[in-house]
């Protein structure tokens, strides 16, 4: 595995029945991959935490996944919003999530942190009225 | 536990996964929020809800869960139940609402964490 693997997904904003496919795609390719089971629940946690977020926040976007010898990367991106303030998103419990979404299950304000807490590093790029980009990456296990 | 007395203690009928009734789950959880599950739920293999979407589904497959229990008779959509039969997650049907059907499977010995009581 020298050269870097690349995953590309279209997430589609508008579906919000099919949010969270690209997630269960991925963790399928990991598991093909032979990767540690807890590495590919972390992947598989913060990439759908991102997924949907990108699709009850951001009308879609893109995911992509790169698998190294060294880490596995998830780059979400889409052309939402933007967050206008990242410290407060990233509060547990603070959610611009409405009542129709919370009667889908979500917004209850824990997505950003469990991203964060299930990934080794966690950078969130964003600008209001152009879109965010949230770059999550995740060490793999080494070789002594 | 195995799931096929989850399935005897809940009176539930199973509509996908009936090859995977062998298993054994120590531990469940209960809740309408996919939100709380992902971010609070450790080891839980099976999750109890009154919620009907697909992501219901997708959230237990990302948490490696095993089976996932719909309560007060919910039916599941059909895309529902590829996504569970792909997974390999057994999906039952229950006619005890959330605190029944809850109570049901802890006093039958299956506790809310995944550590075995002595
Ligand atoms: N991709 C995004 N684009 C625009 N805003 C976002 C995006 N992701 C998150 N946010 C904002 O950050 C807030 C917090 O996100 P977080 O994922 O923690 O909670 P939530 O999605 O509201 O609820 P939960 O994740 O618990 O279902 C969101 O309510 C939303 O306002
Ligand atoms: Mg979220």
């Amino acid at each position: 595995m020298s050269e870097p693997l690349v995953f590309q997904f279209d997430v589609d904003g508008n579906d919000f029945t099919s949010a969270g496919r690209a997630s269960v795609q991925v963790k399928k390719l990991l598991r093909e991959l032979g990767l540690p089971a807890d590495v590919i629940r972390r992947v598989s946690i913060a990439m759908y935490e991102g997924e949907i977020n990108m699709v009850i926040h951001a009308n879609g976007g893109v995911a992509e996944v790169r698998v190294d010898e060294r880490d596995i990367t998830i780059i979400l991106t889409d052309r939402g919003p933007g967050i206008p303030d990242v410290n407060l998103a990233m509060q547990e419990g603070y959610s611009t999530a409405t009542r129709s979404i919370q009667s889908l299950g979500f917004g209850a304000g824990m997505g950003l942190p469990n991203m964060k807490r299930y990934t080794d590093e966690m950078r969130i790029d964003t600008e209001v009225g152009v879109g965010t980009t949230i770059t999550m990456v995740i060490h793999l296990p080494q070789p002594q | 536990m195995k799931l096929s007395t989850v399935k005897e203690l809940l009176n539930a009928k199973v509509i996908s996964g009936k090859e995977h009734l062998g298993r054994d789950v120590f531990s469940a959880c209960g809740s309408d929020m996919m939100s709380d599950v992902l971010a609070y739920v450790k080891d839980q293999a099976v999750l109890l809800t009154g919620l009907v979407n697909s992501q219901v589904i997708r959230t237990a497959e990302m948490m490696d869960m095993v089976c996932v229990v719909m309560v007060r008779s919910k039916w599941p959509t059909e895309e529902m139940i590829d996504i569970a039969e792909r997974a390999d997650i057994v999906l039952m049907t229950t006619e005890y609402r959330m605190y029944e059907a809850c109570g049901q499977l802890y006093s039958g010995g299956l506790i809310g964490e995944a550590v075995r009581r002595e």
